[in-house]
């Protein structure tokens, strides 16, 4: 299974980003291996839509798993479509989120935002 | 000759003025390009009221024809696109309707398909020609709406007053592109400057000739004519805060037909910029 969490930074002590669409990287955890891997999030300054090309970029690297602190409806939507399954972040900590992952500690994400796009 | 009513801020009174100028000239066509809460008709009262249907293009996939090659995807700048499961997906609310999915597509699979936004309504009121751009709730770009209604313009020489929306973004370049002249209306506050700046800068990047008209102009307030001094701005007219003319505006009354002097101070401003686009 492999786990996706955004990031702020690509080290594995890294705060989670706030944003999905638009964090700078996304860390690939990969629970047969146990392998980590930082991808650069190439929608990060997109002019728009960028939680759209977010998802499609992290459900083309094989993610079943995505733990997030929030999320908008549009990525869910896609998400949702190729089973990617969506938990709310407990901490701040890219870390201690994958260690309470393994623990069960994590919720589904069931309440997902409208989207902050900016005006055009 | 078009001319454009433009403000930083909602509430600085662009309808009023624009309103006031267009009774004023007799013949001529009122514009409500803030297609997000037009309110211009709501003085003019058109009657005879026509409508047309604005729509724009969004792809529709024929799932039996699409191969899954991505192309679209891939080519859509706007990530309006995704593909999942080999299964196309389409953000219909983020689609630009450039078309380009279409143009990419070897296989055939998507056609452009009318989606609508929004309408115009046309009416007459006396001698002005009310049109009225409105855009659905709920859609993110009143663009197409804003272009629809400028068609309406005068195509015989009449005057034809543009009600822009506020702010200085997209829909207020899309409606001050075809203007001869625009009129910034200011509020003397330091809110008020602050926004005023913003479509200064607009203005001055789209090259137009323009003047000011401050608005509930009680008393100077030093950081407006400052600026204006500093810039070589036209204060075109000052108008003051007057309870008649709120009265009237809050009773949805056009003030220049029920009060002289506002329907002087319009007349003069008028000729005024009549001599200075002819200059």
């Amino acid at each position: 299974m492999k786990i996706a969490i955004p990031v702020n930074e690509n080290v594995l002590e890294t705060d989670v980003c706030v944003s999905f669409g638009r964090s700078p990287y996304f860390l690939i955890y990969n629970t047969e291996n146990k392998q980590t891997e930082f991808l650069k999030n190439s929608s990060a300054d997109a002019p728009g839509g960028a939680g759209i090309k977010a998802a499609q970029f992290i459900v083309d690297n094989g993610v079943n798993t995505l733990l997030t602190v929030r999320c908008g409806q549009n990525a869910a939507d896609i998400l949702n479509a190729a089973d990617v399954k969506i938990y709310k972040t407990s901490s701040t900590k890219a870390d201690e989120n994958l260690k309470d992952f393994t623990e069960g500690k994590l919720e589904l994400m069931t309440q997902f935002h409208a989207g902050f796009h900016g005006n055009r | 000759m078009n001319i454009a009513i433009l403000s930083g801020k909602g509430g600085t009174g662009k309808t009023f003025v624009a309103v006031n100028l267009a009774t004023v000239a007799g013949k001529s066509v009122y514009i409500d390009c803030d297609v997000e809460e037009p309110n211009g008709r709501l003085f003019f009262k058109p009657v005879d009221n026509k409508q047309s249907l604005v729509t724009t293009l969004i792809p529709e996939f024929d799932n039996t024809k699409c191969t899954g090659c991505r192309k679209c995807v891939d080519f859509c700048r706007f990530n309006a696109l995704a593909l999942i499961k080999n299964k196309p997906m389409v953000f219909k609310e983020v689609c630009h309707s450039c078309g380009g999915c279409s143009l990419v597509c070897p296989d055939n699979a998507i056609t452009e398909i009318e989606k609508p936004v929004g309408f115009v309504e046309y009416g007459y009121s006396e001698n002005v020609y009310v049109v009225t751009g409105c855009l659905n709730l709920g859609e993110p770009s009143g663009i197409p709406i804003i272009k629809e209604a400028l068609n309406h313009a005068s195509k015989n020489n009449n005057l034809t007053i543009i009600d822009c929306p506020p702010g200085s973004a997209c829909s207020v370049m899309e409606s001050v592109e075809s203007a001869d002249y625009c009129i910034l209306v200011v509020e003397p506050t330091a809110f008020g400057l602050h926004n005023f700046k913003m479509v200064y800068e607009l203005v001055v990047l789209l090259n137009k000739p323009f003047g000011i008209i401050i608005n509930k102009a009680d008393e100077k307030y030093d950081a407006v004519e400052e600026f204006c001094n500093t810039n070589n701005i036209p204060i075109l007219c000052r108008i003051p805060y007057s309870q008649k003319i709120a009265l009237l505006s809050s009773k949805g009354e056009i003030a220049s037909l029920h009060d002289i002097e506002t329907a002087k101070l319009f007349q003069n401003l008028l000729s005024s910029i009549n001599k200075e686009v002819l200059k």
